[in-house]
Order: structure tokens, then sequence, then C-alpha cells
């Protein structure tokens, strides 16, 4: 795990509202703060008291065994669902009431559990609807063909281009998304993410389905991703090398409570975490 | 880079290319019928019940298109088209005589021109009241929603009357005593209507049509009603505002659908609020279907097809809509059939082959290099 050299470089501080940041973000507003953040089914509690403060630039990891409320918390974080209690503050401003497309023009984006892409159009289509808000020009000039129609496409496209340069794709641009192989619909995914040009990026599950050597280039493009755009990542996943190998704080949860909070190496020596993932095994 | 930029161009170019085909197809047929029609080639003449026909087909392509916007693009199920072309027929004829009796207008083609702004002004008003309730719906509500709002459309027209008076425009709901001439006579609909809708202006609105959907479907706002139809979580997930796209296909369906109805309206010298039932609504979304679902040329071709069938199965006399029916679902079977559809796939790529193989195989070694 040498060439991740970046988790023993960042040191992880404790800032006043009692979460771990990087220090580098000491003097800056959190990228991400959710506080008391609850939601209910029908009765069961899926996540219950969520506290997590994200640096602006740290790499998170949120854990936890099958059911244990991750997705739920990133649908919470998205606001595909409404928190029942609780809100959470996106660069300080707080995300109460608003809607999933609000959510992303505040700077919140994500990839899906199970792929979510517009299957039938191509890659450079799917990331061109990624960047739907960062080009302006409107139905009429689209439909009579106003210059501003040629230059936004124009930019569009190179655009487009430049963000599939980051997962080596700009020669896929024209393949249909549904035909990709499941690795490279992960990988565009994440651009398609990137492309709504996010300060925090929530991937869920991004090596699902990926083999030990595409994990590996994954691991590499994610902390590349953060550092060329210096924004947050925040990451579900159950291949623990990837976990630990990148993240500067870790948060596990478990029944839709967070059991453990830290860095990669006091995660992996705390007994609640090792006992609640045991007993996991034990069952299966 | 160098290499993207050749295979972005080529893209566009194939995307432009299917555009120009289906311009060329409708600009082709446009020509030949007006050779027929002025039969300057022996024996190539054009029989007088297909000569009524003719804005009548236009009418429909506008309608099959301006659904497939709704139905194809937008994924949205619309049961009540029919609704939309009705506005715009009504509001097109009281607009055209009301041209005629307050500036006594005897240009025939502005005052068209001007009933078709009208029409579709109207209905697509009423496609935005409509939408406001209706596009919150999803599935199955949404089209049976969209099929009551079409019958309502139509009841309401059954109780309008309107009356000109030089120019005083009088508008009663439900009574018919109203000053001057009367245009618009309540369940009777418009009578004494002036015939001024030409084929040459259908061909024009057909083009318009064409212009504006397709020009749409390849634009940010066009992707965007794509991405709802295809994965709404993820559309919303990248800031795609989803109310305001579904308007958009929507309403600009219905402005599409009432511009056809004003000229539907303005073909007959007697216009009634049922000719826009529920089955009109239907038979514009069989053309869409058989047509194939998103699919704009096929809609142009079925809606034609589909008109003319049932002129051409005259001989076939009482049966003539049994066998209608049958070749309706021939057709759908066959354009399902994956059969039908490796064969039609196989002939394409042997043709192409067959055409254009050596150009081909050159392309294929710049490619690769
Ligand atoms: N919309 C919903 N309605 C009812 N229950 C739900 C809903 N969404 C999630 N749940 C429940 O909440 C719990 C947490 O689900 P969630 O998908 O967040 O788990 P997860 O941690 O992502 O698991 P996995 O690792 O399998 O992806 C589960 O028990 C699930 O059944
Ligand atoms: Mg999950």
């Amino acid at each position: 795990m040498t060439q991740y050299k970046h988790k023993s470089d960042t040191k992880m501080v404790p800032v006043p509202s009692m979460a771990i940041v990087p220090e580098r973000d000491i003097d800056k507003a959190p990228v991400l703060e959710a506080r008391h953040l609850g939601i209910e089914f029908g009765g069961l509690k899926a996540v219950d008291d969520f506290n997590l403060t994200i640096g602006k630039t740290e790499i998170a990891g949120l854990i936890g065994p099958n059911g244990a409320g991750k997705t739920t918390v990133f649908n919470l974080l998205t606001k595909v669902y409404q928190p029942t209690t609780g809100t959470v503050l996106l660069n300080g401003k707080d995300t109460a009431g608003m809607n999933t497309v609000q959510a992303n023009k505040l700077g919140i984006a994500r990839t899906f559990q199970n792929i979510r892409l517009f299957s039938n159009m191509t890659v450079e289509e799917n990331v061109r609807i990624g960047l739907h808000n960062q080009v302006k020009y409107g139905m009429f000039s689209g439909i009579l063909r106003l210059p501003a129609y040629w230059s936004q496409e124009k930019k569009q496209h190179e655009q487009a281009l430049d963000l599939l340069s980051i997962f080596d794709m700009q020669h896929m641009a024209d393949v249909k998304a549904g035909s990709l192989p499941y690795g490279a619909q992960r990988r565009l995914e994440i651009v398609r993410a990137l492309a709504t040009h996010p300060s925090l990026l929530l991937l869920d599950e991004p090596a699902a389905g990926m083999n030990p050597h595409e994990t590996e280039e994954l691991m590499e493009n994610i902390i590349k991703i953060r550092d060329k755009f210096q924004i947050a990542v925040m990451l579900i996943e159950h291949d623990m090398n990837l976990v630990m190998g990148i993240c500067e704080g870790i948060c596990v949860l478990n029944y839709g409570r967070v059991i453990a909070k830290g860095t990669a190496d006091e995660i992996q020596q705390n007994p609640v975490v090792i006992e609640a993932y045991l007993g996991k095994q034990k069952e299966g | 880079m160098r290499k993207c930029e050749v295979t972005g161009k080529m893209k566009m170019s194939k995307k432009l290319r299917s555009n120009l085909i289906t311009y060329g197809i409708v600009i082709a047929a446009f020509l030949l019928c007006q050779l027929a029609l002025s039969g300057s080639i022996e024996g190539f003449k054009m029989s007088r019940s297909l000569k009524g026909q003719l804005v009548p087909i236009c009418v429909y392509i506008v309608m099959a298109v301006s659904l497939n916007l709704t139905v194809g693009i937008s994924g949205e199920l619309s049961l009540g088209h029919a609704g939309f072309m009705s506005v715009g027929a009504f509001s097109g004829i009281v607009m055209s005589s009301w041209l005629v009796s307050a500036f006594q207008m005897e240009n025939e083609t502005l005052r068209l021109i001007l009933a078709m702004l009208t029409g579709g002004a109207f209905a697509g008003l009423a496609g935005v009241l409509i939408g406001i309730p209706v596009l919150r719906l999803r599935g199955d509500y949404l089209a049976i929603v969209t099929l009551a709002f079409g019958e309502i459309i139509r009841n309401v027209l059954n109780c309008l009357y309107f009356s000109l008076d030089g120019a005083n425009l009088y508008i009663g709901f439900n009574n018919p005593n109203l000053p001057g001439k009367v245009i618009v006579n309540g369940p009777m609909g418009a009578t004494g209507v002036s015939k001024i809708a030409t084929f040459g202006m259908g061909f024009a609105l057909i083009l318009f049509t064409l212009f504006v959907v397709l020009n749409l479907i390849n634009s940010r706002s066009g992707r965007a009603i794509m991405a709802i139809r295809d994965n709404r979580i993820a559309a919303e997930s990248m800031g795609i505002n989803v109310t305001k796209y579904k308007m958009m296909a929507f309403v600009t369906s219905a402005v599409l659908a009432g511009m056809a109805g004003a000229l539907y309206g303005l073909n007959f010298s007697t216009v009634t609020a049922s000719k826009f039932r529920f089955d009109t609504s239907i038979l514009v979304l069989v053309f869409v279907v058989l047509g194939g679902i998103g699919n704009i040329r096929g809609s142009v071709i079925a809606a034609t097809v589909l008109t003319i069938l049932p002129e051409v199965l005259r001989a076939f006399s009482d049966y003539r809509m049994l066998v209608y029916a049958i070749v309706l679902i021939v057709v759908m079977l066959a354009t399902n059939s994956p059969l039908l559809f490796n064969l039609m796939e196989k002939c394409r790529t042997a043709a192409a082959r067959f055409t254009r193989g050596h150009a081909k195989a050159q392309g294929k070694e710049g490619d690769a290099a």
C-alpha cells in the first residue's frame, strides 16, 4: 500500500464539532455537516442520530454490514429522502426543505449502488447531462440554432471529453452507455457526477464488480480527482483494502447507528467494529 | 485527442443524416403529390378522394409527431391529444372569422397563418393549465387523467357559443342568444367556415413541426427531457428540473397539436367538437406506436400510410375496417418481431457493404491507425 502515501501524509485533527477532519482543512468551513440525521420507514429506524463532518478536501469512508443504512444516508444527504429528524449543512448552508435538484446545485453529486446510467444514450451524452447546469442556453436558442447553441454545444463537447479523459474513456465517447462493461459503467457514473461541478462527491460502492486491477486504478483515480478538483469525496465500500487505503476518516454504521469514527488504524483496532463485522460473518 | 474530435463529428453527421433523410422524404412526397395534382404526366393522377385526404394527412402527421414528443421522447402516455387539436381548431376558426369580420382581411394565406398561430397559442395555454396537475402524476394515472381532460375539453366546447358583430366578438357559455352572426353554435359546432386550409400550408406546418421537434431533441433541453424519461432519480441528482422539462415537452406538443387543429378546422365547412373524440386521440397514438415510439420519421410514415389505407381499402367495402384492423395487427407483429428485425439489420449491413464497401474499408483502416 506504499503508493497511497496520502493517508499517512494527512494528519487528522478534531474540530470543535467533535468531528475529525484533515489538518489542511482546519480553518475552512467543512463541506458537509450532518446533524442528528434520522429517518424512519414505517417504524424501522433505518438511520438514527447520524452526525458527521467532512472537510473540504477529505476522502471519507462510510462502512458497515449489509443493510446498515449506508445507502439511506446518501439518500438523505442528496435529499432523495427527507429526514424525519436532523438536518444537513452543505458548505455551511442548511438544506432543510430542499429537493435533490437544489442539493445538487448546492454542490453535492453522487453515483448509485445499482448503476443508474442513461443506458440508451452514448457515453458523451451521459456526461453532457451532467454538464446540464454548466452550459447555459435555452430552449429557443436550441430550436432556432442561435449562435449560443453552437458555441455552448462545442464547449460542452470539449468539457465532456476532458472529463472522460480522467478515466481515459475519450475513445468510448460514442458508445452506448448500456453496452459498456460493468467497471466502465461505474467509472462513467463518477465522470457524470463530476460534471455537475460538486464540492462533495458521494460514491456508493464504486468498486463493486471491479477486478483487483481495476480497483487499484480506481483508488489512484479517486485521489487524483480529489487533488485535481480540490473536492471532498465520501464513499461507501465493502472492499476494505480500498477503504483503509485511501480514506482519511472512516465512519462505521451498524443498524442505522454510528458505532465508530476515526482513522483507518483506529477503526481496525476498534473492538466494537470487529464485533459488528465478525458477528456478521458468523451469520453468513 | 484528434481522434476523438473525428468521432465526435462523425456522430453529429450521423444524427444530421438521419434528420435530413426525414426532411427529404417529406419534401419528395410533397413534390410527387404536386406532380400528380398538376396532371402533367399521363396516367399519374390523384383520385378525388385522395385529394380530399391531403390536408388531413398533413394534420395527422403533425399530430403524430407532436404526440411522439410527449409519449416517445418525454415518456408520458397521453390519451388526450385530440383535446388540444380541438382547442386549436375552434380558436383558429374564430380567429379566421374575426379577421374577416373586423378587418375584411381577404388574404387567405395570412389569415390561415394567424389562425394557426392562435390555435397553437390557445392549445399551449390549455397545455400549461392541464400540465400543472397532470404532470405530477405518473404512468397509468397520467394516462387516465389526460384522457379525462380530453373529454372535459370536448364537453366544454360543446357548450361554447361564439358570434361576431363587426369587430365585436361575443362569447356565451350555454347561452345561444348572442347578437350578430353566430360562428360557433354549441353542440352544432362551427358552421359556414371558410375553407382556407391548403395542402401547401399543411406541408409547411409539417416542416415547421419537424424543425421544432428534431432540433429540440438534439439540444440541451431535449437531452434533459430524455434523461428524465430514462432515469428520473439520476436526472434529478444531476440537477435537472423534472417539472420544467416535462412541462416543456408537454406544452410544445400541445402547441403543435393546436396548430394542426386550426389547419384541420379550416379544411371543412362544418366542424363539431365530436370530431375530436377519444378515438381520435387513440388513432394518433396508434400512428405513434406503429411508427415506433420515439421514432419521428416512423410517425410521419405511419400517419401517412394509415390515413390513406382506409381509402385504398374501399374495394373491400363492408369489410374495410376489418381489413384495416388486420393490417394494424400484422404491422404491429412484424415491427416487433426480432426475426424481422434481424433480417432487416442483415439486409442493411449487406446493402451498406455492397454500396459503400470500398469507402468503408478505407475508413476502417484510417480508424485503426
Ligand atoms: N425506501 C425504503 N423503504 C423501506 N425501507 C427501506 C427503504 N430504504 C431502505 N430501507 C431499509 O433501510 C435499511 C438500510 O438500507 P440501506 O440500503 O441503506 O443499506 P446499506 O447499508 O446500503 O446496505 P448494502 O450494503 O446492502 O447496500 C434496510 O433494512 C432497508 O430495508
Ligand atoms: Mg447500499
